[in-house]
């Protein structure tokens, strides 16, 4: 079995964010692994493990510095990974982004792929179903828990109310959620191994995309509107009463 | 004239909300607006969706929908888009709805504006809003193709009647061959909440202030009290001590009750983007430096564990009078 997992670099979460010049967000200063892809290269591992012959090949587009979270991905255990890295990439919207890794994800022909549910900086989660779209596969989504058996892949797919089981014959695109499990630490061993492991670097002339205009452009970017401060009092002991006479006010009491 | 349509969300024959919400922003755009509802209850539905403004539903009942994720609602609507060319088609950003949007959106190479807290129509096309870095900036992105797909979150409009009725205009499922393939197979609800989390008029929302699940039941005893609901942060939910289906914010649910009780959180502007159009926010919180005291009506800096036991019992007294 082949799984491919899809890993994307964002800005540091704890650096200071950055806009360019064009209103897209800077993607220059320190970048790490995002970590909801973690626990897709976490699901990805228990499911090599259980079934003790898969491959598990990262696949990341980028710039440059996304190496180091491809380095960290294949430090936890993946096998291999390709970097789609382009200058004509950057600013890249959904769509192209869905476009570059269906065409690298198609030329390795996968039974599962794996993505997470959303980015952490971007957030949209709007990659994973174009993807299964271009792929032409079924998407199983919020996944808290993969179960693979022979060709059939059921995940429990977390709801409102609870969750719901969901079932389909591979080739299929599966998005994880924290559920899966807690992704575990790049062993010393595992950073060793990752060092000599294939970073296979495309770009977009290998993959036969040329990316269109972009479907939709960024006319500008404004502070939100802040809710204005109200009173904020230490409690002396007369907490309670001032909350209460707040509620009787507003008529919820 | 433009024609809106807005993507009813149907579950298990019930229509959500959000397509109500959807509903009202497309009054306000103006134009032709019509209702595209797949599944149990279609039909069913276009009462409620003329109620609110559609013009016209087009309404197939056929269970392929709610048998089989994603696929066959993306197939039919790409036949519907098709045959009809609506200007702006409105998705909930919700977990059942985006799967259909970001699919129909590849399949019509279109792209789209997912996330959107508001659309407004702008140089003959569409312009959403939508939050960047976790909903401190907020930014106006012009989509540059027909149609305009956007999907907006939960609770940024509130959803009126306007009164009318919608023409039912039966469409048939158009579902290819390799598209019936991920099956749901079982629906599982785990400890079902009293009253609805975004239902709610009062909330009463734990952080990891509450220091352990231990405490949750004190956050119970006090929605109790008040006939509201408890929330979460992800914080709390991430570590397992409440079910995902408590948690506020960019993840979980967004919210807009009259009144918001927070305690023991934080503030960080992934919580409050889901929480912030509360009507009133009270927060309890030990630092006096956390966020979510700037944006409190009334904010209080103690001890979570002390002051909302004392505030179900105020509270009960009062009632008892
Ligand atoms: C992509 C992404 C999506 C996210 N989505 C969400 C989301 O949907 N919802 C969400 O909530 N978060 C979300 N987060 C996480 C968010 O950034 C915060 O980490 C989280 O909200 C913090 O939860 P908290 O306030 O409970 O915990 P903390 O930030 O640890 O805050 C605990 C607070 O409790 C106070 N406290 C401690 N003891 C007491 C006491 N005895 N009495 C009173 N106060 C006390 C502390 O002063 C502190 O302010 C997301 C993050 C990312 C990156
Ligand atoms: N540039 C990228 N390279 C690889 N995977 C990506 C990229 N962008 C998004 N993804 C995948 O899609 C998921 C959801 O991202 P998004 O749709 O941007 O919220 C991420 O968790 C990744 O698994």
């Amino acid at each position: 079995m082949k799984i491919v997992v899809t890993v994307k670099q964002i800005p540091d979460p704890n650096g200071a964010h950055k806009l360019t010049a064009d209103n897209r967000m800077a993607r220059d200063g320190e970048v790490v692994l995002d970590p909801g892809d973690e626990y897709g290269i976490e699901a990805a591992l228990r499911i090599k493990e259980a079934s003790g012959d898969a491959e598990v090949v990262l696949v990341s587009m980028g710039p440059a510095k996304a190496a180091d979270a491809i380095r960290k991905g294949l430090s936890m255990g993946a096998d291999r990974a390709i970097h789609v890295n382009d200058d004509a990439l950057a600013g890249a919207d959904a769509l192209t982004t869905a476009q570059v890794l269906a065409a690298a994800i198609k030329a390795e022909s996968p039974d599962l792929v794996i993505s997470g549910t959303e980015s952490t900086d971007g957030s949209t989660g709007m990659v994973p179903p174009m993807l299964a779209e271009l792929l032409g596969f079924p998407q199983l989504t919020f996944a808290k828990n993969v179960e693979v058996s022979g060709n059939t892949v059921k995940i429990q797919r977390q709801t409102d109310v609870g969750y719901d089981v969901v079932e389909a014959d591979t080739p299929a695109l599966i998005t994880v959620t924290a559920g899966v499990g807690e992704p575990r630490y790049a062993s010393l061993k595992g950073i060793m191994a990752a060092r000599s492991k294939e970073v296979k670097k495309v770009g977009l002339g290998d993959l036969g995309v040329t990316p269109g205009k972009p479907a939709e452009e960024v006319l500008d970017v404004v502070d939100a509107e802040q809710r204005k401060a109200g009173e904020v009092i230490e409690d002396d002991g007369t907490a309670v009463d001032k909350i209460v006479a707040l509620l009787v006010k507003v008529k919820a009491v | 004239m433009a024609k809106i349509w807005i993507y009813a969300e149907l579950t298990g024959g019930e229509l959500a909300p959000i397509s109500l919400e959807l509903l009202a922003k497309a009054r306000a755009l103006g134009g032709e607006i019509e209702a595209v509802a797949l599944g149990k209850g279609a039909e069913a539905s276009a009462a409620t969706l003329g109620k609110h403004g559609a013009k016209k539903v087009l309404a197939c009942d056929d269970e392929v929908f709610d048998k089989y994720l994603a696929q066959p609602a993306t197939d039919t609507m790409e036949a519907l888009v098709k045959a009809n060319s609506p200007d702006l088609i409105l998705f909930g950003f919700t977990s059942e709805s985006r799967e259909v949007a970001g699919r129909l959106s590849a399949r019509l190479g279109v792209g789209q504006v997912s996330s959107a807290l508001d659309v407004e129509a702008a140089g003959g096309g569409f312009v959403a809003k939508v939050p960047y870095f976790g909903g401190a900036k907020v930014a106006r992105m012009k989509l540059n193709n027909k149609p305009a797909i956007v999907l907006v979150r939960p609770k940024s409009f509130e959803a009126a009647e306007s009164g009318g009725t919608a023409k039912v205009e039966k469409v048939t499922a158009t579902v290819g061959a390799d598209s019936k393939r991920a099956k749901l197979v079982e629906r599982v609800a785990e400890k079902g909440e009293k009253v609805k989390l975004e239902d709610a008029m009062i909330i009463v929302s734990g952080g990891r202030g509450m220091q352990g699940p231990e405490n949750f039941p004190l956050l119970e005893a006090l929605a109790d009290a008040l006939g509201g609901a408890v929330g979460a942060s992800r914080a709390v939910v991430d570590a397992g001590w409440v079910p995902y289906s408590m948690q506020v914010g960019q993840t979980g649910k967004a919210v807009r009750p009259n009144v918001y009780i927070a305690a023991g959180i934080s503030g960080a502007m992934q919580h409050t983007v889901g929480m912030k159009g509360s009507k009133v926010i009270i927060a309890i919180n030990k630092d006096a430096e956390a966020p979510i005291l700037k944006m409190a009506d009334l904010g209080v800096v103690g001890d979570a564990l002390k002051i909302v036991p004392k505030l179900t019992e105020a509270i009960k007294a009062k009632k008892g009078k």
